[in-house]
């Protein structure tokens, strides 16, 4: 129930009272509704389901979560083969 | 592409990997209640790359595989129906209704249109003001703000020819059924990241308090799908009973208010029928009678037909996760992709259609 | 049913469906749908030699020297003209292929037109303009042809049907069922560019593409892999079902097994953001100018070089191996290491919301 992807927000705009934004995604190009996520900035991504934005994705929380996955494989390399 | 490349890290997946490897000391049973996750667990074989200590089951997690039959014929009655434009998300026209589907209801005349977004049937609803536009609105928590949103954007254009068709489902409820089941073996839930963007997870608490298992918001790159099962597992040997969020860049613990609101004004709960399994009460959502001019239920008549579920499919006890799609007796034989026996083949991401495509 | 649990057992689905009483939009969607339709309806009844080989042009005995090599196909695609061609480019390089896919030269076409009351005479001009020179880059004539209108509402402005003749190079014994052990499976360019450019041109699912359909005649291109080697087995270009259609075909023709490199697979980056918004996988998605070829070992770098150097051959890419086991299988190593199936496509490709 979940087929979302991310999205950038290229332009905001409103449309019969809803507020949409254009919305690249990966080159391609649509229109998403922002009602559910309204502090949404240009520039900023989104997951978008069905045309809808669903949730504003956090660059930091992706970086700090990035980071700690790298330093798996990195800390068992420095330690050498562990126990099995 | 951004936020999509880097959680297909080949060389992260498999140091993840690794990592639960070394942590698992012992076998543990995990379920994902999402198709999208059982989707990309199998297209990119991750079950095949997991310790043999760890079983991944599938629960059911696609609404169009849990869509009950009686449903699927009202959809159907009113698609057949003159001066209808029926409107539907993708997958909903190979569904087996009692002897039909969207398909062949489109086959003989009826105007059946497959929308990416329930605002392209609502769009429709305005270009057309001669016809009747009827949405089917599936789907689970996901889905519901794009789905409740058609409704209050068509009563604020004061568009008199639109209506929905709802079957929504919930998750806590089915988590409930399954983990309450004197059958149930699941020990970890990985919950489904998107149903978490809009509803947060602050509904989970009395069901880890109730029934005493790790539970980890995950999301559906390889990489969060490898992460969330890591997270659980650490929980799972450590014995902590906690809830984890393995998808902290796209949910928060209190989710999405505005969608949330919308929701609430447009929904209420009610009990639902999920196809091959049976009743989960409260587990559904319908339209608010307040909105009773936007039901299509209300609007056509439908209210007499009743529809029972019949044999042979196990399909239920593959969507509670008891069995997999394998154990089938009729799987790959008289049950295949072009010849549904039931909701979960017929899905691209129902459990059974999943491991047809892939995993024969 | 108790209501403090839910009845687990005795789960209980619906009857099956298999659109036997009527057509419906899976049986031409190029998939399995199709090619049991193709076998339940035609082959039983046509059944003959050239039919039963099963490839997509027919190579018949003549009294002339050489065999001939013989394709049609009918062309109802929507909209007439999209991002980087028309329905008439379409109809000539689909025909020119499916000769060309035998080894064949192709010479002569033929084309049928369906043409709806009130289509603009200007509409008609530009297809047939874009024909000539399509043709022409081909080096091939069209020399007959019909005409029929028919009512306002009944061929979506314009149907064209195309028939097309070649003459199979000497010695060349090229056809799906040729495939061995330790081929080598060349593409010879990215996937998915035509089906995702037509359905952003179609404008029904709402976004936008700079996506241009890769719609090209492939017969120089096949000269200059002939050219390079007497060891190309297998030709192909997969169109309706994708590349995952065709190999599984071929696999089944030769009764081999495929197995494909996902990292190897080329796929334009807004191809496979269209696919994941929709659900798709560009597998199954449709080509216009591509040809999938699979050639002895010895001569891979001789054959993929030829193609490098020639137009509509610059992308190509070894992609995978054929092998004898697991016959008439195709697989895919995943950029993971997994092992998994892919299957031809079922019915009609529909977008996902899981």
């Amino acid at each position: 129930m979940c087929l979302g992807i991310p999205g950038k927000i290229v332009e905001r705009f409103e449309k019969n009272g809803l507020q949409m934004a254009r919305v690249d995604i990966g080159g391609i190009s649509r229109e998403a509704c922002l009602d559910y996520v309204p502090e949404a900035q240009v520039g900023e991504y989104c997951i978008i389901h069905v045309g809808f934005a669903i949730s504003v994705l956090s660059e930091s929380e992706a970086m700090e979560t990035l980071d700690l996955l790298r330093q798996i494989g990195a800390i068992e390399e420095e330690l050498g083969v562990e126990q099995d | 592409m951004k936020y999509v490349t880097e959680y297909r890290d080949a060389a992260l997946v498999k140091n993840v990997i690794e990592e639960i490897r070394r942590t698992v000391t012992r076998p543990w049973t995990l379920m994902e209640i999402c198709g999208g996750q059982t989707h990309a667990i199998v297209r990119h074989g991750i079950d095949q790359l997991l310790p043999p200590e760890i079983e991944l089951v599938h629960g059911p997690g696609c609404p169009v595989c849990v869509t009950p039959l009686e449903l699927i014929d009202k959809a159907l009655a009113i698609a057949s129906q003159p001066n209808v434009i029926f409107c539907s998300y993708g997958d909903m026209l190979r569904v087996p209704g009692s002897g039909r589907d969207l398909f062949s209801v489109k086959a003989q005349g009826g105007d059946v249109r497959v929308v990416y977004s329930p605002l392209d049937a609502v769009a429709l609803a305005e270009k057309n003001p001669d016809k009747q536009v009827v949405f089917f609105a599936i789907g689970f928590e996901t889905t519901a703000p794009p789905n409740v949103m058609s409704v209050i954007h068509a009563q604020r254009l004061g568009l008199k020819n639109y209506s929905v068709l709802v079957s929504h489902v919930r998750v806590p409820p089915a988590m409930k059924a399954i983990l309450g089941s004197p059958h149930n073996r699941v020990q970890g839930f990985l919950l489904a990241g998107h149903v978490n963007a809009v509803m947060g997870y602050h509904e989970y608490p009395p069901l880890l308090e109730e029934f005493q298992i790790p539970m980890v918001v995950t999301g559906f790159e390889p990489l969060d799908i490898v992460q969330g099962i890591l997270t659980t597992v650490q929980l799972l040997e450590a014995g902590k009973i906690e809830i984890g969020n393995a998808y902290s860049r796209a949910v928060t613990f209190e989710g999405l208010k505005p969608a949330q609101d919308a929701i609430h004004k447009v929904f209420m709960e009610c009990d639902r029928t999920w196809r091959g399994i049976g009743e989960i009460p409260m587990s559904g959502w319908c339209l608010r009678p307040e909105f009773d001019e936007f039901n299509a239920e209300k609007r056509f008549n439908v209210g007499d037909i009743h529809t029972k579920e019949s044999s042979l499919c196990i399909a239920g006890q593959i969507l509670q996760g008891l069995k997999k799609p394998h154990d089938c007796p009729a799987f790959g034989k008289e049950c295949t992709t072009e010849n549904p026996l039931g909701a979960t083949m017929v899905s691209s991401e129902g459990a059974c259609a999943a491991y047809y495509k892939y995993g024969r | 049913m108790t209501d403090e649990t839910i009845n687990i057992e005795g789960a209980v689905c619906a009857p099956p469906l298999t659109h036997n009483e009527q057509i419906v939009m899976g049986h031409g969607a190029g998939g399995r749908m199709s090619h049991q339709l193709i076998q339940k309806a035609f082959m039983s009844a046509f059944d003959n030699p050239a039919l039963r080989a099963g490839d997509d042009a027919a190579r018949v005995e003549s009294n002339l020297h050489s065999n001939l090599a013989i394709s049609t196909d009918a062309h109802v695609v929507f909209p007439l003209f999209f991002p980087g061609g028309d329905i008439g480019k379409l109809a000539v390089c689909g025909t020119v292929n499916d000769v060309a896919m035998l080894g064949a030269k192709p010479l002569y076409l033929t084309a049928g037109f369906i043409l709806e009351e009130g289509l603009p005479m200007e509409t008609l001009k530009q297809v047939v303009a874009s024909m000539k020179a399509a043709a022409d880059e081909a080096g091939v004539q069209i020399v007959a042809g019909d005409t029929k209108v028919v009512q306002r509402g009944k061929a979506d402005g314009l149907y064209i049907t195309t028939a097309g003749v070649g003459v199979v190079r000497e010695g060349v014994s090229i056809s799906g069922a040729n495939a061995k052990a330790g081929d080598a499976v060349i593409l010879s360019g990215s996937i998915g560019d035509h089906g995702i450019a037509v359905l952003a041109a179609r404008g029904e699912l709402g976004f936008q593409s700079s996506l241009q359909s890769d719609v090209a005649p492939l017969n120089h291109l096949i000269d200059a892999m002939m050219n390079a080697s007497n060891n190309v087995h297998v030709l192909r270009d997969p169109t309706r079902g994708g590349l995952a259609t065709t190999l599984n075909e071929i696999a089944n023709q030769s009764n081999v097994g495929i197995m494909l490199n996902e990292e190897t697979l080329p796929v334009h980056p807004e191809v496979a953001a269209a696919c994941e918004m929709l659900g798709f996988d560009p597998l199954y998605v449709a080509n216009e100018g591509k040809l999938v070829t699979m050639v002895a070992r010895e001569d891979a770098e001789k054959v993929l070089a030829a193609m490098r150097a020639t137009k509509y051959g610059e992308a190509a890419v070894i992609i995978g191996e054929v092998t004898a086991e697991p016959r008439g299988r195709v697989l895919l190593k995943t950029e993971l290491g997994s092992t998994r199936i892919v299957d031809m496509l079922a019915g009609e490709m529909l977008p996902r919301i899981c």
